[in-house]
């Protein structure tokens, strides 16, 4: 892969009737890879994609496109091609002449036309629908031939809008299987769009985590995982227990009232900081085993594990464990040093 | 069975409306003034058929006209925030709420020769332009009066095109040009019918605008039908001739274009 950048956003900024939606960007997205773009809804993430797509102008900054700056560039000049949220397929063109229709624009003879359609509709294994009316199919079937219409202009990057928000879980799994082999076969960069985390983790190479307009992190979905750079990041990806503690010093955090190792270094001394730990991360022991004791207040069963509330003094534990507990029950709770994440208090709680 | 009931007086009303009347136009139509039969009526028509030519041009250039100025103007309502929305299209009804007569009575004033344009004019030294009484003042009146008819039919067509299936055709390689061609055209088409419909057939048929801003040279086939009932050239049987020559051009006028549509949809799917 290498750092060959294929687009970059250099301090972006929108603004939509005098509201910021987006406080300067930076990002460098390379070729041929799957980013992902992750945040609640409000956060920027669309935005940012039609920046790429060209359907709205930076307020402020710059984008460049294989090194070309493309600002005030139409979208249909760019090399970039788009699979909309909710599909919006043409209702007036079958299967066929909506996959078609990038082709038929650029004037190319019916033969090549057809060989291309019909590639790309095998891709989304849609063969055997082409003359079905748009009106005639699921909305998985509608979310292959948006796939199909875009990709088969082999685009350098494909900007993909929430697209499998409109379907039901298991199809969405099969979907999201699919889409990542897709971009391996075609060896197309894929920028998508999602709110869902998991979908984020599943597929990325690399994710971008968003809130109110500001990148929060870059990194793999093991680096947002494992080593979110802040509460909100933690909390959004995946679920966590964010507590207070305090740095001791290197190697060595403070938190419901016991001192723990950790594998952090680089803070001040006796410095402000929050811990994370995920809940699948407590061990249940004794409580004569466990650093911290309390009290188990709810059990859910998740399928492949029990979600419990534990109360400790007054603060609350998630822990997730495949062991079931009883409600009332006393129970210890252990954490290995490798599991407990430090960050910077945030800005916004001080 | 009970459910009929309800549409009795619908019925009722067809009846005496609209069956008895067409009737009575078809028994005019083949009858003199002693109710003998005769065909002379009817042949008398192609006397007139200039002014029937007349007519349909002028209905058509006028059904043209507002269907340049209105797919553009609709399309941009359309995409306006909705409380716009509400604004603009009350604007195109407003007009419709003041009587007919006082709108084009209005428009008098305003081409006469001493008219509040050729006033303007006359500040700069220019004119007084010949504008009262010329075909150009016919075709002025239809579009205004009748250009609401176009703009409604295409704006709530165009409102149900989703916004995004214009950026999926930009994001494909289609310029401006080729949107228009290639998405909205197709997806408006119902609203063009209709908004053609709705202009073109009383445009052919109009009288009142004719008379008051056309002037005796420019008398459509309206005008004569109206003369042969009320006008000095009393003679009903002659009227309802031409009036039943009219009604078969206009649906021919419209089957050959309901055709065209179908042919479209058919091409379409």
């Amino acid at each position: 892969m290498g750092d060959n950048f294929i687009i970059n956003l250099k301090n972006i900024v929108v603004d939509f009737d005098g509201e910021r939606v987006l406080k300067g960007i930076n990002l460098d997205i390379r070729d041929k890879e799957f980013v992902t773009f992750l945040g609640p809804s409000g956060c920027g993430k669309t935005t940012t994609l039609r920046i790429i797509g060209g359907f709205v102008e930076p307020t402020e900054g710059d984008i460049y496109f294989e090194g070309k700056k493309i600002n005030g560039m139409p979208p249909h000049k760019r090399q970039v091609n788009t699979v909309f949220q909710r599909y919006a397929l043409f209702p007036h063109l079958n299967v066929y002449e909506n996959v078609a229709f990038g082709l038929r624009l650029k004037k190319m003879s019916e033969k090549e036309i057809k060989m291309k359609v019909s590639e790309a509709i095998d891709l989304v294994n849609m063969r055997g629908y082409e003359s079905r009316s748009i009106h005639y199919l699921s909305g998985g079937q509608m979310q292959r031939v948006a796939i199909a219409r875009a990709i088969v202009n082999r685009p350098k990057a494909l900007l993909l809008d929430e697209p499998l928000g409109a379907l039901d879980l298991k199809l969405r799994k099969e979907m999201q299987i699919e889409l990542k082999k897709i971009q391996q076969s075609a060896e197309i960069t894929f920028i998508y769009v999602t709110h869902d985390q998991e979908e984020a983790l599943t597929m990325s190479d690399t994710v971008v985590v968003m809130k109110d307009g500001i990148i929060q992190q870059i990194g793999t979905p093991q680096d947002v995982y494992n080593e979110p750079t802040n509460a909100f990041v933690a909390d959004f990806i995946g679920e966590s227990n964010i507590i207070d503690g305090l740095m001791h010093r290197d190697y060595e955090v403070e938190f419901a009232g016991k001192i723990f190792k950790c594998v952090d270094k680089g803070f001040d001394e006796m410095e402000r900081v929050e811990v994370v730990i995920r809940p699948e991360d407590i061990k249940i022991s004794s409580v004569e085993d466990g650093a911290i004791s309390g009290m188990v207040e709810s059990v859910i069963f998740k399928g492949v594990h029990y979600e419990m509330i534990v109360d400790s003094f007054g603060s609350k534990w998630m822990i997730h464990s495949t062991m079931c507990e009883q409600v009332g029950t006393m129970i210890g709770m252990n954490i290995n040093p490798e599991d407990i994440h430090i960050m910077k208090k945030s800005d916004s709680e001080e | 069975m009970n459910q009929k009931i309800f549409s009795a007086p619908y019925l009722l009303w067809m009846l005496l409306f609209t069956i008895i009347p067409l009737g009575l136009v078809v028994f005019f139509a083949f009858t003199d003034s002693n109710g003998a039969f005769t065909l002379e009526n009817i042949s008398k028509v192609g006397d007139y058929a200039s002014t029937l030519f007349k007519s349909v041009w002028l209905a058509a250039v006028s059904t043209v006209i507002c269907l340049l100025i209105s797919y553009p103007f609709a399309y941009i309502i359309s995409r306006k925030k909705d409380h716009q929305k509400r604004i603009m299209v009350m604007l195109v009804m407003l007009p419709m709420w003041m009587n007919f007569l006082l709108r084009t009575y209005a428009w008098m004033t305003l081409l006469e020769k001493n008219g509040l344009i050729n006033k303007f004019f006359g500040l700069f030294g220019l004119g007084p332009f010949e504008m009262i009484n010329t075909q150009g003042a016919v075709v002025l009146g239809m579009v205004y009066n009748y250009i609401p008819f176009m703009i409604l039919p295409l704006y709530s067509v165009m409102l149900k095109i989703d916004p995004r299936v214009v950026e999926a055709a930009q994001d494909l390689g289609a310029t401006p040009s080729q949107v228009l061609m290639k998405v909205l055209l197709p997806l408006s088409w119902p609203g063009i019918s209709t908004g053609i419909t709705m202009v073109f057939v009383p445009a052919v048929s109009t009288f009142i605008i004719s008379r008051m801003l056309g002037g005796g040279a420019n008398l459509l086939i309206g005008d004569l039908i109206d003369l042969q009932f009320v006008g000095n050239s009393y003679n009903p049987n002659l009227g309802a001739a031409i009036s039943l020559v009219l009604m078969v051009i206009m649906l021919l006028c419209m089957s050959i274009f309901n055709q065209f549509e179908e042919n479209e949809e058919a091409a379409l799917l």
